[in-house]
Parts: C-alpha cells; sequence; structure tokens
C-alpha cells in the first residue's frame, strides 16, 4: 500500500537505471538519513554512540570494502583485519609526522597506503582461485600483524608497542584523542562513511563495476568478451583496500582510541566477513544491516540478562554471546544464504504487489 | 648481512648437527600435528567440496570432553570411547541441523557456516569446560612420558616419548584411513560422492551417511591430534590457533591430496621451525612461525596453483 508503484512511469532509458527507480525508495532513504544526522545525534547517550551508533558506521564501511572485493569481484579474502591495521598504523605515522595534517585528510590519505599493499597481496589472485586465493590472504593476515608488531618504526618506539591517538583539532574542536566528544567523532564518521558510501555505489554501478561483476560471474567469460582480468581484479582489490584503510583509520580514531596489533588479528577478519556475508555479498544496503545485526546483537544479549535479573556474571554472558552469535550465522545462512539485504529485496517485493499474492 | 642471510646459518647448522637434528625433530612432530589436523580436512572437503574451518575448535572439543569427562572419575579408556560417542553426536547434529539445509548452497556460504560452528562450540565449550588450561591424561592413557637420550656425533638429541608414540600413532591412523579410502565400499562412497554429487546420488549412496561418517572421522581424527597435541602444550582454547596452521599445509599439499597433507605437514612442520631458529630469531626478532608457512605456501602457490599435489585445475571454454 505504501509502496505502491503505479503511476510512476519510466519514458526513457536513463530514468528505468536511475539510483532510485521507485519513488518510495528516495523517501525512505531520506527518512533513515534524517534519523543518522539529525535524531541520533540529538537523542543518543554517550553508551549509544560509543557501543553502538560509531561501531555500526565503521563496522559497515570495512564491510563495504571487503564486500567490494569478495561480493562484487568474488575474490574470497580473510585479511581484512590487517588492511584495517595498514590504514590505522598508515593514518598514525602521518599525524605524527605531519602534526599540521588535517585528521580528516590524513584519514583519507592513509587509504591509500593500505590500497598499495592491498594490491602488492592482491597480485596472487591473478593465477591462484577460490579458497587457495583465501588462504593465500591469510599470507597477508599473519605477516602484516608480525610487522606492526615488530617494526618500531611504524609505533614511533615507545614502550608499549601500541598506537595511542594524540588529540587532533580541527577547525577548533577536538576530532580525535582523549579530549573529542562522540558526538563530534559520530559526525566525522558519519561524514567519511557516506563519502564512502556514495563512491561505493557510484563505482559498483559504472563501468568498473560491471567489470568486476563480470569477473565475479565467470572469469573466462569475462575474460573472453575482453576484459582486462588483471586489471578487474587488481581495481578491485586496490578500492577494496582502500575504503577497508580508511574504515581501519576509523576504527582506531574515532572510536578505540588506541591500538595494539594484536587488535587487527583475525577473529576481527572474520567479523567483517560475518557482516558481509549476512548482510549480503554484493550489495552496499547489506552491509550497513549485518552491522547493525553484528554489532548489536551482543550489546542486546549483555542488557538481556540484567533487564530480567538473572544473576549470569559477565565472563558467562561473554561465553553465551559467542555462541549464540555463532548459532545465528548458521540460522541467517539457512534461511537466507544470500542475506539480510535479499530478505528486504523480497520484503520490498511483497510490499510493492500487496495485498495480491503475486 | 648477506653473510648473515646465507652463510652463516649454514654454518651454525654444521657446526652443532645435534641441535639441527633437535630442530629437525621438533618441527617433525609438530608437522605431524599439522598433517593430522589437514587430513581432517581433506577428508571433509574430498567428500562435500565443504572447506570444513571447525576442524581446529574439534580438536580443542574433543580433548576437553575427554578431560572433562575423565574429571568426573570416569576411567581413561571409558571416556576415550565415550568423547568418541560425543564427536559422533556431533557430527550427526552438525549434519541434520546445518549441512542438510545448506546442501547445494555455493561454497563460500558452506564455509561460513562452518565458522558459526566454530564459534558455537567455542561459545559452548568455554561454558561447560571453562576457559582455563587442562593437563592431558597422558599418564592415564598409557602413554610413556619419559625420554630418549641419543648421542649422534658426541651430541645430544632427546626425543619424548609421547611424541614419538604421537608420530607412531599418526602414520597408523594415516595407513588406516588410507585403507579405508581405498580399498572398503564405505571409503569408494566417500570418493565418488567428492567427484561428482550427482552421479554418486544416483547410483545409491546416500549423502546424509557419508557426510556424517565423514563427519564422525574428522572427529576421531580431531581426538587423536587433540591427544597428542594436549600431552605437549595442555588442552586449552589456545589450541584453536594450530588449525590455522593447517590451512597453509593444505595450500601446499593440494586441498585433495591426503599423501599431499602429511608431506605438507611435515614440511611446513620442519621448514617453519628451520627458518626460525636460524634465521627469524638472530635476523627478525622471532616469531616468524606465525606468517612463514602461509608465505611459503603463498610462493609454491605461485608455481603451482593447485598445491603439490592437487588435482589439476583445468579450465575450459
Amino acid at each position: 500500500m505504501l509502496y505502491r508503484t503505479a503511476g510512476q512511469f519510466k519514458t526513457s532509458y536513463k530514468s528505468d537505471m536511475a539510483l532510485f527507480p521507485v519513488r518510495q525508495d528516495a523517501v525512505l532513504l531520506m527518512v533513515i538519513l534524517g534519523f543518522a544526522w539529525v535524531v541520533f545525534p540529538l537523542t543518543a547517550s554517550e553508551f549509544a554512540f560509543q557501543t553502538l551508533l560509531i561501531p555500526i558506521l565503521i563496522y559497515a564501511l570495512a564491510a563495504q570494502g571487503l564486500n567490494i572485493l569478495t561480493g562484487y569481484a568474488g575474490q574470497l579474502s580473510l585479511g581484512t583485519a590487517a588492511f584495517m591495521g595498514v590504514g590505522a598504523y598508515a593514518c598514525y605515522k602521518l599525524v605524527t609526522l605531519f602534526p599540521w595534517m588535517n585528521p580528516v585528510v590524513a584519514i583519507l590519505l592513509s587509504g591509500f597506503f593500505s590500497a598499495g599493499v592491498g594490491v602488492a597481496f592482491g597480485i596472487p589472485s591473478l593465477r591462484i582461485k577460490g579458497f587457495y586465493l583465501a588462504i593465500a590472504t591469510l599470507a597477508a593476515q599473519f605477516f602484516l600483524v608480525w610487522l606492526f608488531e615488530k617494526w618500531g618504526w611504524l609505533y614511533n618506539y615507545n614502550a608499549s608497542g601500541a598506537i595511542q591517538v594524540p588529540n587532533l583539532e580541527m577547525f577548533g574542536t577536538y576530532v580525535a584523542g582523549p579530549q573529542a566528544s562522540s558526538i563530534v567523532q559520530y559526525y566525522v564518521v558519519l561524514v567519511v562513511v557516506t563519502l564512502m558510501t556514495v563512491l561505493c555505489i557510484n563505482l559498483t554501478r559504472g563501468t568498473l563495476g560491471r567489470s568486476w561483476k563480470a569477473t565475479r560471474d565467470m572469469d573466462i567469460a569475462a575474460e573472453l568478451i575482453g576484459i582486462n582480468l588483471m586489471r578487474s581484479k587488481l581495481t578491485a582489490f586496490a578500492v577494496s583496500s582502500y575504503v577497508v584503510g580508511v574504515a581501519g583509520a576509523l576504527f582506531v580514531f574515532m572510536w578505540r582510541g588506541a591500538a595494539e596489533p594484536n587488535l587487527f588479528d583475525i577473529p576481527l577478519s572474520f567479523r567483517i566477513l560475518f557482516i558481509a556475508i549476512i548482510g549480503g555479498l554484493g550489495s552496499i544496503l547489506g552491509n550497513y544491516l549485518g552491522a547493525i545485526l553484528i554489532v548489536g546483537l551482543p550489546v542486546v544479549l549483555g542488557t538481556v540478562p540484567q533487564a530480567l535479573g538473572l544473576p549470569i556474571s559477565s565472563a558467562m554472558v561473554e561465553h553465551l554471546n559467542i555462541m549464540i552469535v555463532g548459532a545465528l550465522i548458521v540460522f541467517f545462512l539457512i534461511i537466507e544464504p544470500h542475506g539480510l539485504a535479499r530478505l528486504w529485496a523480497l520484503i520490498r517485493e511483497k510490499l510493492i504487489i500487496w495485498p495480491f499474492p503475486h | 648481512m648477506l653473510n648473515d642471510i646465507f652463510i652463516q646459518p649454514f654454518a651454525d647448522m654444521f657446526a652443532a648437527p645435534d641441535f639441527l637434528l633437535q630442530v629437525l625433530w621438533e618441527g617433525l612432530v609438530s608437522g605431524i600435528l599439522y598433517a593430522l589436523i589437514a587430513l581432517g580436512f581433506v577428508l571433509i572437503f574430498r567428500s562435500s567440496r565443504i572447506f570444513n574451518f571447525a576442524q581446529g575448535i574439534m580438536v580443542v572439543f574433543a580433548a576437553l570432553t575427554l578431560v572433562g569427562l575423565h574429571a568426573m572419575g570416569i576411567p581413561a579408556w571409558i571416556s576415550v570411547a565415550l568423547t568418541l560417542a560425543v564427536m559422533f553426536v556431533l557430527a550427526v547434529s552438525i549434519e541434520r541441523v546445518v549441512l542438510r539445509p545448506l546442501v547445494g548452497q555455493p561454497d563460500i556460504i558452506l564455509f561460513m557456516a562452518t565458522i558459526g560452528i566454530t564459534l558455537f562450540l567455542i561459545g559452548f565449550g568455554e561454558i561447560i569446560f571453562g576457559g582455563e588450561n587442562k593437563v592431558m591424561i597422558t599418564e592415564e592413557l598409557g602413554i610413556p612420558t619419559d625420554s630418549v637420550v641419543l648421542e649422534p656425533w658426541g651430541g645430544l638429541l632427546i626425543l619424548e616419548q609421547k611424541d614419538i608414540t604421537a608420530v607412531v600413532v599418526a602414520g597408523l591412523l594415516v595407513v588406516a584411513l588410507l585403507l579405508f579410502l581405498g580399498k572398503t565400499r564405505m571409503g569408494r562412497a566417500i570418493r565418488a560422492l567428492g567427484d561428482d554429487h550427482q552421479a554418486a546420488l544416483s547410483v545409491g549412496i546416500s549423502l546424509q551417511t557419508i557426510w556424517v561418517l565423514v563427519w564422525f572421522i574428522a572427529g576421531i581424527i580431531a581426538l587423536v591430534t587433540g591427544i597428542a597435541w594436549g600431552a605437549r602444550a595442555g588442552v586449552s582454547f589456545a589450541l584453536e590457533v594450530i588449525a590455522y596452521k593447517a590451512l597453509p599445509v593444505l595450500m601446499l599439499g593440494g586441498l585433495e591430496s591426503i599423501t599431499g597433507a602429511i608431506i605438507g605437514g611435515l614440511m611446513i612442520g620442519m621448514l617453519e621451525k628451520l627458518f626460525e631458529i636460524y634465521w627469524g630469531q638472530p635476523l627478525m626478532g622471532g616469531n616468524t612461525e606465525t606468517w612463514f608457512a602461509f608465505v611459503l605456501a603463498l610462493i609454491v602457490l605461485l608455481f603451482r596453483p593447485q598445491g603439490l599435489f592437487g588435482e589439476r585445475i583445468i579450465e575450459r571454454v
């Protein structure tokens, strides 16, 4: 009823291929953006910023980067966290070497470093395929985390071996470091994430995105119709690692405040892979839905025993959490292997033709 | 610098051959354990094309169940039998609950499902058994704990008897497995399923039975691995990280090959120890074992994309 598309005629190819062929989609997006930009910042508590809003956006961005590689170009990667680490460490070096640099510019620049590393580790993908490639990306994962630990220059030889975010100022307000307020950080994250999302949507709808999808669907066929596989795969690695690197810089600078090398260990990679897969491979919206689920679930589960007055220790809650997340991953894979984004697409179809069944 | 990389390590090796042998032996023992985990992977991959990430946690789970049952006062060998029963129940429930609804889905979905199983088992195991490190019931199982001291070239070489037992048992297990796969009806059915699902189904091979069977065998392998590794380093969830080591072993050996898993495991076990002792610690600040195996496998893959013993990937248009 609300989603009725009757009367919205498309008279040209351009309008048929528009970003929002149905007007209600655009309205819905405006409502969501309104919440993200106005309602949440006005109403959210410190706790909500730190445990839900900021991490959801950052995780969604990281998953989006992975999704470009895995969902659009079909190259399975298990090394996402290491590329996030490259972004974070690059950003740390940038702001400590050039303290005058605008923090947001530093964050956006640091993505290029992880893009470079990503391309270097993407080169084997020209010969190795499928699970073999997935394991090859683990080489990046373990090697880079080892490097973060052993290469003193990266963390300015400080005794703890961890990077500590300094106070960074932009236009007279602190945006990073211990003195920055959550709401400012939220807006910085929101601006960067919005920018990246627009970039990703446009890239995946353009020539480059189509060549990625062709590579994913069948690489030999793609090569036969004249797609340069090397270019397609390496650009996918570059763009993906760029987005992931920016997400990594945000992850440390806007949320964690400090990072040890083992923060970027393999569990983080898997977390992001979960988000991308549960959200839906080959979809931008899915990353957000997946991030809401994977980030939000432990928070919700953590408050349930308290609300019910059950005497459960926090360690127990932690273990239950892992268990329930594992079970839910299996559950969601079974009910919809194509992810939450497909689930939404099905609901939308139903809404459009409602009240008729077909 | 060049001297440190190319000459000094080899000079050290020749100067102390007994130490070199000791290093190789340590590498061989951990290599055997990598190979055992890889074997579990290969078995499941061959019969169902599922990349079973849960093999590592199954090792932990089996070892924890064994130790936990024994701690309840049950005699050691009966605990082993009970643990096998638990692994069977686990295999049946994984097949029923997770795999059956997901038959025919893309590989990556099944792979994710096994990671889901891994998380579930981690949480479940920690709730039941607790997270602290436990001691494997080595002596109760009749595994000798003395060590053999050899003196090659006037040096000193210490071989622990439990390691020797692990090597022998692993060898027997591999022979048994190869015989089972090659000579029995069930084994042939497993290989048939691996070759072509639909053809195997159409000649009357039951997918469900074989999957339960294969996961159960993987469970048995997990128990053996858990006992062998637990005897060396205690039983805890830290064991799970060795599962990652099995992945480069698989790449090196090829995802389909049992011989490949064994040879790859031994190679990686020994080479990473050698590299760590002679190059990693003096030149690179140590702890190179975390990535050496992966980088080695990556380099090998660049020349042989299907691993050393994997099925050649033939692409036709």
